[in-house]
């Protein structure tokens, strides 16, 4: 009874010798994963600081205005003053949805042309 | 302790005697003995049950309030350059809404080490060939040179440098990582970022200190590691601040000033929105300060917060206030303005005649330096200078930049009675626009006081009463009346209506007394002008209107259209719906019939 005893203890020991190793091998494992993630976030945290100030670089207002000047012929960008607020009254009511039986994009643009008349009716 | 025999011969011996069975007496002992031995024994092993109970206790505590720290420390981010002593991390500087003023770039540098480099006159070579201002022979003789071991060539590299440098293939030379300060709005704000240098230098990193302005200011702040990951969020609106710069630089060119400046505050928080001196320079090169020449003409100077200046007939406005919070006057009470008015040898003229008499009123929207000497005069040295303490006009203007603390107001040696007249009318006192917006601010926003910042600020400043309600009201009314009636009509503009008060200031030459042809004009205005939000200051060095016959340099031909033109652009900007003239006009007037009911 007893050898029998001094053998499971036995066993039990190289058993937890045998999970200590291993353990202690997940751990660096986990270690080096940490070092790598580390590595991979500041890498990434380098890039976002780099894209961050590019994309401040690329706003900023001397290029914005820039730009404004540059293509003033197809957006006509200008200075917001005074003028660009509006009255609540001043947005219109939404016109009525005109009602049409056309089938296809082609027959509605043919159609159109032609309708101007008829739609003016349907407003309020 | 004894041992006692098993069978001690007294005990026996009477045991004989009665007739007893002596072996029962040595049982008895021999018990008694093996029931002394247990005990002991037990007692030996509980004691060392204990220890080691004790010793496993310690163990445990040990492991647990280990892994309890471990738990509860924040996980760190490994980042480059925080391994070392030497540390390049440095927060980044965010305006109000967010947007990036300065920020950190990582780069590399350049250095050699000589002993490890393989043909040093091919990389010098390649070197000059790559950086144009390298010269080879030198660096040849550098690279060449037995006592050299080590040389910097370059603090910071472009990534097609760097390309450039590594394709040479010369394994002396070599790349260290470094952090770059950026401000990727260029000059825009400038004299608020200030800039920044490299402190000391190691392999792997190099300190980034501040030089100036906000940078220097919180230097300590943005270096400290447990704020490095929060940004510093600073009052400043970047749109705001570039369109002021556009306009006010278009404005300097067309009046050919030397120099121009900007201030724009909100009059209940003191959050400075733009701040703007001009010429400027860019802080990514900041330039090296003046050698020669007057250094408040050198772009690193900030004019509106380092200027000091004696800035003329907007000083009046306080001391109008004064005359009203202290109940010596009302905007009706009639002042003489016959001029010039003399004080000993000294004569105090008007820029025209303004008749014999005038209201509190029309002093200062005709802007009458008689009426105000006189106003003042009544109310003596002591008095005006507590009033002007309290507005904070005698002591250095307190503001988040490293050269506020640097520049103070310049004030007369002898505060006579001739100064208090001269004070009056903005001469004799030196006032910096920065200390002059907190002024104005305080006179409109209800008579608080305000202490201008460049933090961005989520409530509104508690600051001490220092005029009334009513006459920070009165005071909202005569500026309004200035814009509508009197010397800065160019300051109405559609959908805002603007208070403020010109001032134009013959600037004190080199060798004493005041140059002719030499005018700081100041426009000093508030808007919406019935129930103020903001405060600009616009100063002009210099400026002179010459579309005429002769050129005009008062303050309501040249700062005035220009804070004008800043105003109609800003204040869409400052999400400000347009507001009739007719609603300001209505206000002005609920508000007068309020307190005549009081």
């Amino acid at each position: 009874m007893r050898s029998f005893l001094y053998f499971l203890t036995a066993l039990a020991v190289i058993g937890l010798a045998a999970w200590a190793y291993r353990e202690n091998h997940l751990t660096q494992q986990a270690m080096n994963e940490r070092r790598a993630l580390e590595r991979e976030v500041a890498s990434l945290s380098n890039a976002i600081t780099i894209q961050r100030t590019e994309w401040a670089y690329l706003n900023r207002p001397d290029r914005l205005r820039e730009l404004v000047d540059v293509n003033f012929a197809r957006l006509r960008l200008v200075p917001m003053t005074a003028d660009h607020f509006g009255e609540i009254g001043q947005v219109a009511y939404p016109l009525p949805v005109l009602r049409s039986d056309y089938s296809t994009a082609v027959e509605v643009f043919g159609d159109l042309q032609s309708t101007p008349p008829a739609r003016q009716e349907d407003t309020p | 302790m004894m041992r006692t025999p098993l069978r001690p011969l007294a005990r026996v011996l009477k045991a004989r005697e009665t007739g007893e069975n002596p072996d029962y007496i040595e049982q008895e002992n021999r018990r008694l003995r093996l029931e002394n031995m247990r005990d002991a024994a037990r007692n030996q092993a509980e004691g060392r049950l204990l220890t080691l109970a004790l010793l496993f206790l310690c163990g445990f505590v040990l492991l647990g309030a280990r892994m309890g720290l471990l738990a509860a420390t924040a996980p760190l981010e490994m980042s480059v350059g925080l391994s070392e002593d030497i540390s390049s991390a440095r927060a980044d500087i965010l305006d109000r809404e967010g947007r990036v003023l300065a920020t950190n770039l990582p780069t590399h540098a350049l250095y050699a080490e000589t002993r490890r480099m393989v043909d040093p006159v091919r990389a010098a070579r390649e070197l000059a060939r790559i950086f144009p201002d390298i010269d080879a022979d030198r660096m040849a003789a550098r690279f060449t040179d037995p006592q050299r071991r080590f040389i910097w060539i370059r603090a910071q590299l472009s990534p097609e440098q760097q390309q450039a440098v590594h394709d040479i293939g010369e394994p002396g030379l070599l790349f260290g990582p470094r952090d770059m300060r950026v401000y990727p709005n260029g000059r825009i704000a400038a004299h608020v970022l200030g800039g920044a240098r490299y402190g000391q230098q190691g392999v792997r990193a190099a300190e980034l200190l501040g030089v100036a302005g906000t940078e220097l200011y919180f230097d300590s702040r943005l270096r400290d590691p447990d704020m490095v990951k929060e940004p510093l969020h600073l009052s400043l609106d970047l749109t705001v601040q570039a369109t002021v710069t556009e306009v006010l630089e278009g404005g300097m060119r067309m009046l050919n000033a030397k120099g121009a400046s900007a201030v724009l505050m909100d009059v209940y928080t003191g959050e400075v929105i733009s701040l703007v001196s001009l010429p400027d320079f860019d802080p990514n090169q900041r330039p090296a300060p003046p050698t020669e020449g007057e250094p408040a003409d050198s772009p690193l100077f900030n004019r509106a917060v380092q200027g000091y200046y004696e800035l003329g007939s907007v000083m009046k406005s306080f001391a109008v206030a004064q005359g009203l919070d202290s109940g010596a006057v009302t905007p009706d009470t009639m002042i003489d303005t016959r001029g010039p008015l003399t004080w000993g040898r000294f004569r105090i003229n008007d820029f025209r005649n303004y008749g014999p008499e005038l209201s509190v009123r029309d002093v200062m929207v005709r802007s009458s330096n008689i009426g105000t000497a006189r106003i003042m005069q009544a109310i003596g040295v002591e008095a005006q200078q507590d009033f002007l303490r309290k507005f904070g006009f005698l002591d250095p203007a307190q503001i988040e930049l490293a050269e506020a603390a640097r520049s103070r107001p310049l004030l007369p040696d002898r505060w006579s009675d001739l100064s208090v007249m001269t004070i009056s009318y903005g001469h004799g006192m030196s006032t910096s626009p920065l200390a002059l917006a907190a002024g104005y601010a305080s006179l409109v926003n209800g008579g608080r006081k305000i202490t201008p910042t460049l933090q961005r600020q989520d409530n509104v400043q508690a600051g001490a009463q220092i005029i009334s309600a009513q006459t920070s009201q009165q005071m909202r009314l005569m500026l309004h009346q200035v814009v509508q009636q009197g010397t800065a009509s160019f300051a109405r503009i559609a959908g805002y209506p603007v208070g403020g008060k010109t001032g134009s200031a013959d600037k004190p030459g080199p060798r004493g007394g005041y140059m002719k042809d030499a005018v700081l004009a100041t426009f000093a205005s508030v808007f919406p002008s019935h129930d103020p939000r903001y405060v600009l200051i616009v100063t002009l060095d210099e400026g002179a209107d010459t579309t005429g016959p002769e050129p005009r340099r008062t303050a309501g031909w040249t700062a005035v259209p220009v804070s004008a033109e800043i105003t109609r652009r800003i204040a869409p900007l400052l999400d400000m719906r347009p507001i009739r003239l007719e609603a300001a006009n209505a206000a002005f007037d609920a508000a007068l019939h309020s307190s005549v009911g009081h």
